[in-house]
């Protein structure tokens, strides 16, 4: 190997071993990692609601669309957005008491 | 620098270790410095094998043929286009390639997912990174790309001619797009069921990815058939090859997820499908880049000599039975949240349109893989060809295009019958005009192609008439004028819109397919200077040959020693249609026993077709001249006796004015197809409609979107 190619692999390796070992080195990684599992927990619970939420928003949406395109008949759409309404409301409700707790 | 490419490759491999371990590491003892040190990895990784797809790219640019795998697919007086592309020509580099776009879509995944699912994601790292790993071993221990050879040869063997053609470039690295965004979701999909979270955060994390996945490896499976239509010389741009189903399997099932994701996101059903079909994608990805380079099927595709079978089939093997394992062991916490509320709802729809794509996935896995199956049962090869494959695969197509008409006039949840009838009258009259207007025409005799026109018909219909009663809602809710209520109606609903446009475009495809495949007419004409021929409609005249010799370029830098072609001219009822110019390349080989003249014609001969390309028909010609007759093998062999190596490509123009002088009858592949553009056409549709339904919506629209909804729905409660 060129002096070149071998002072080029040592930084890769040197760039390598920086980047890869960061977070066993620095103070964040060890504020993170005092982080107990059950915190993690909820995080992940609160995350699922907030996906949960969007996608129930985005269904309420659709049904309106789909009413006001003509697939729906009124009685239908009222149906279907309540139904919606009242899932949704539901995972606010969810998404409350996690936030407080 | 080759020295520093294998370095690296060792290196790939020891962060792939490291990263697994450290990552696995991390989720069980819920260390997060070591997951997020796995995370790293991926970086890390990307990184490395940059370094080394650069140091191999500028050995081919630079013609450095110490490196054994430029010397084999490059030379100095290939093209500077086609000697970067070059890189993926082989087996060696085409494997760094893959695992180069793997460790960045990787690397793009697990960034946009860092602050999310931390546990998910920190096996998805692992599981990645074993991917990652096993090409780098692949290279590392079989096909090395930085392989040297002291001292360099002074020129290289050349790229192979039927790879000379910009679209053959551009589609390795979209098809490798393709199947590396496969492993995404199959990474998440196996970690969130390791993780035991299977939870809607998952999916929406990996629905952009999957939709990448089916974008990338339809573009790449399009630019394939153009490829071979365009450059091949038979005309066809599907022939059922092994390697085209390989890559065709994974889209249809992620087409399939990405239908009945949507189901999932609604109602929380079909969990077990869904996550069955994200393993499958992935696992059809692996065995798509496993058949190019085991060996184990014939394929004009397959990179030759080299076995890499027995690594893979371990691979695939583990995941097969992984996947199998993970479903069934979660399968309770998969259960689904709710029912099917109505036969007659998009849900239903949808559910139908999986049950024919994964049908579809069967029947073109069974065969591709006849000849294997046949051989374990009966001890015999037997292979299926091109007419199998229709027979089942036509009127499946059929029901498809006709489903993708269907769902979007229907409902989610459910859909009353007095609706549904109302919203198919337009798309129902527009199939029955057509109809009509075909039997009209006296096209009777193809009752699968008219039933496919007929279903595009009903297809545009029915989007058609979604597209104007939502700009129409819009208007009557905004007071916007028509071309900015339809505008903003597709910016509010990507997805929705951004289906229907892809919905179109396949319509349009299927048009093509079905129209270019039984309405073709294809003839064998033999003619000399002068003398014409009628073909259908069309009168073909042969006006002069032609010859061209360019010992280091040709006019379409494919770098042939000489071509000899022909003029036609192409008239339809005394009116001029086209002039096409085919020509036959023949370039210099490698075979010292051919002679100093005769190896610079002695390679494999290159059909360049000459097509005549219009919205309504094609006119594809492609020649294939006699240059075996007495006088021009004299020629040769005279060449061949007197000239040294330097002064051969004198005979060479000898060889070609002989032929202007005297041309022999030529053989003539001459093809009138119509509607072939509209396959085309109906990609670049789906792929812009892909690209408006994966757009992300500008933030501050997300905002207002979710604050009037989360308002009215809180409105909502209040009243109730």
């Amino acid at each position: 190997m060129s002096v070149l190619a071998v002072l080029l692999a040592v930084a890769v390796l040197a760039v390598v071993v920086f980047v890869v070992s960061a977070p066993l080195r620095t103070a964040r990684a060890a504020q993170d990692a005092a982080v107990a599992p059950d915190a993690q927990e909820h995080l992940s619970t609160q995350h699922e609601l907030e996906v949960a939420r969007e996608a129930k928003y985005r269904e309420i949406r659709d049904a309106e669309l789909d009413y006001r395109t003509g697939k729906l008949s009124r009685e239908d759409y009222d149906a279907v957005d309540g139904a919606l309404r009242a899932e949704a409301v539901e995972i606010l409700d969810r998404l409350e008491d996690s936030e407080r707790g | 620098m080759a020295g520093l490419g294998s370095v690296c490759l060792v290196l790939a491999l020891v962060v792939c270790a490291y990263g697994i371990g450290a990552s696995l590491y991390g989720v069980r003892t819920s260390r997060v410095e070591f997951s997020e040190s796995g995370r790293r990895s991926v970086y890390a990784l990307a990184m490395i094998l940059t370094v080394a797809f650069v140091v191999l790219e500028v050995a081919f640019l630079r013609n450095d043929f110490a490196f054994n795998t430029v010397a084999d697919t490059s030379s100095r007086t290939t093209p500077a286009f086609y000697r970067a592309a070059a890189v993926w020509s082989s087996q060696e580099g085409s494997l760094l390639l893959w695992a180069w776009l793997l460790s960045l879509w990787a690397s793009l995944a697990l960034f946009l997912t860092r602050r999310r699912m931390r546990d998910v994601a920190a096996y998805a790292t692992a599981i990645l990174l074993g991917f990652g790993g096993f090409f780098v071993s692949l290279m590392v221990f079989y096909a090395n790309p930085f392989n040297t050879t002291s001292p360099a040869p002074p020129e290289g063997a050349g790229l192979d001619p039927l790879l000379r053609f910009p679209t053959m470039m551009i589609h390795p690295p979209m098809l490798y797009s393709g199947y590396t965004l496969c492993t995404i979701p199959l990474a998440f999909g196996m970690g969130a069921l390791l993780a035991r979270r299977v939870d809607a955060e998952w999916i929406k994390s990996i629905r952009r990815f999957a939709f990448a996945a089916w974008l990338f490896l339809g573009a790449g499976i399009l630019l394939g058939a153009r490829w071979s239509y365009s450059e091949l010389g038979w005309g066809g741009y599907w022939g059922w090859d092994a390697v085209e189903n390989a890559s065709l399997m994974p889209w249809l099932t992620g087409t399939a997820f990405l239908h009945s994701l949507m189901i999932q996101e609604k109602r929380g059903m079909l969990k077990v499908w869904n996550v069955s079909l994200v393993l499958a994608t992935g696992t059809l990805a692996i065995m798509g880049t496993f058949l190019v380079r085991s060996g184990i099927l014939n394929s004009i595709h397959a990179f030759g000599g080299q076995t890499l079978g027995i690594p893979f089939v371990i691979l695939i093997a583990v995941l097969i039975a992984g996947s199998i394992y993970l479903v069934v062991s979660r399968r309770e916490m998969l259960r689904s949240e709710h029912r099917l509320d109505s036969l007659l709802s998009r849900e239903s729809i949808f559910l139908a349109n999986n049950l024919v794509l994964v049908g579809l996935c069967f029947v073109i896995f069974w065969g591709t893989y006849f000849p294997l199956i046949s051989k374990a049962l009966t001890g015999q090869e037997a292979s299926v060809g091109p007419p199998w494959f229709d027979r089942y695969t036509v009127p499946l197509a059929l029901i498809l295009v006709l489903l993708s008409g269907i769902g979007p006039v229907i409902a989610w949840r459910r859909a009353t019958l007095a609706n549904a009838r109302r919203n198919f009258v337009v798309p129902v009259l527009l199939a029955l005009l057509t109809l009509v207007v075909l039997l009209g025409a006296g096209v009777q005799q193809k009752p699968w192609a008219i039933a496919m026109f007929c279903c595009g018909a009903f297809v545009f219909g029915s989007i058609g008439q979604e597209f104007f009663r939502g700009a129409r809602a819009r208007r009557a809710m905004a007071g916007e004028a028509a071309p900015l209520a339809l505008v903003a109606l597709v910016r509010r609903n990507r997805r929705r819109y951004g289906g229907y446009i892809v919905h179109i475009g396949i319509a349009v495809l299927f048009i093509g397919v079905a129209a270019s495949s039984s309405f073709q007419h294809a003839t064998e004409l033999g003619l000399s200077p002068g003398q014409s021929a009628r073909v259908g409609s069309y009168s073909v005249s042969y006006v002069r040959p032609t010859a061209t010799i360019t010992p280091k370029y040709d006019a379409a830098h494919t770098g042939s020693t000489l071509s000899l072609g022909a003029v036609l001219d192409v008239t339809k009822h005394g009116h001029h249609v086209a002039t096409l110019n085919p020509s036959e390349g023949y370039y210099a080989s490698q075979e010292p026993s051919q002679g100093t003249v005769g190896s610079l014609i002695g390679g494999q001969p290159v059909s360049h077709v000459s097509m005549d390309a219009g919205v309504t028909r094609d006119v594809w010609t492609a020649i294939e001249p006699d240059i075996e007759t007495p006088a021009l093998k004299r020629i040769v062999t005279i060449g061949n006796r007197t000239l040294p190596p330097e002064d051969a490509i004198v005979a060479i123009g000898y060889l070609a004015r002989a032929y202007l002088q005297h041309p022999p009858v030529a053989q003539f592949h001459f093809i009138d197809s119509p509607l072939v553009m509209w396959i085309w056409l109906g990609g670049l549709i789906v792929f812009t409609g892909g690209l408006v339904a994966i757009w992300p919506a500008p933030s501050a629209v997300r905002r207002r979107v979710t604050m009037r909804s989360r308002a009215r729905a809180a409105h909502g409660l209040a009243r109730a």
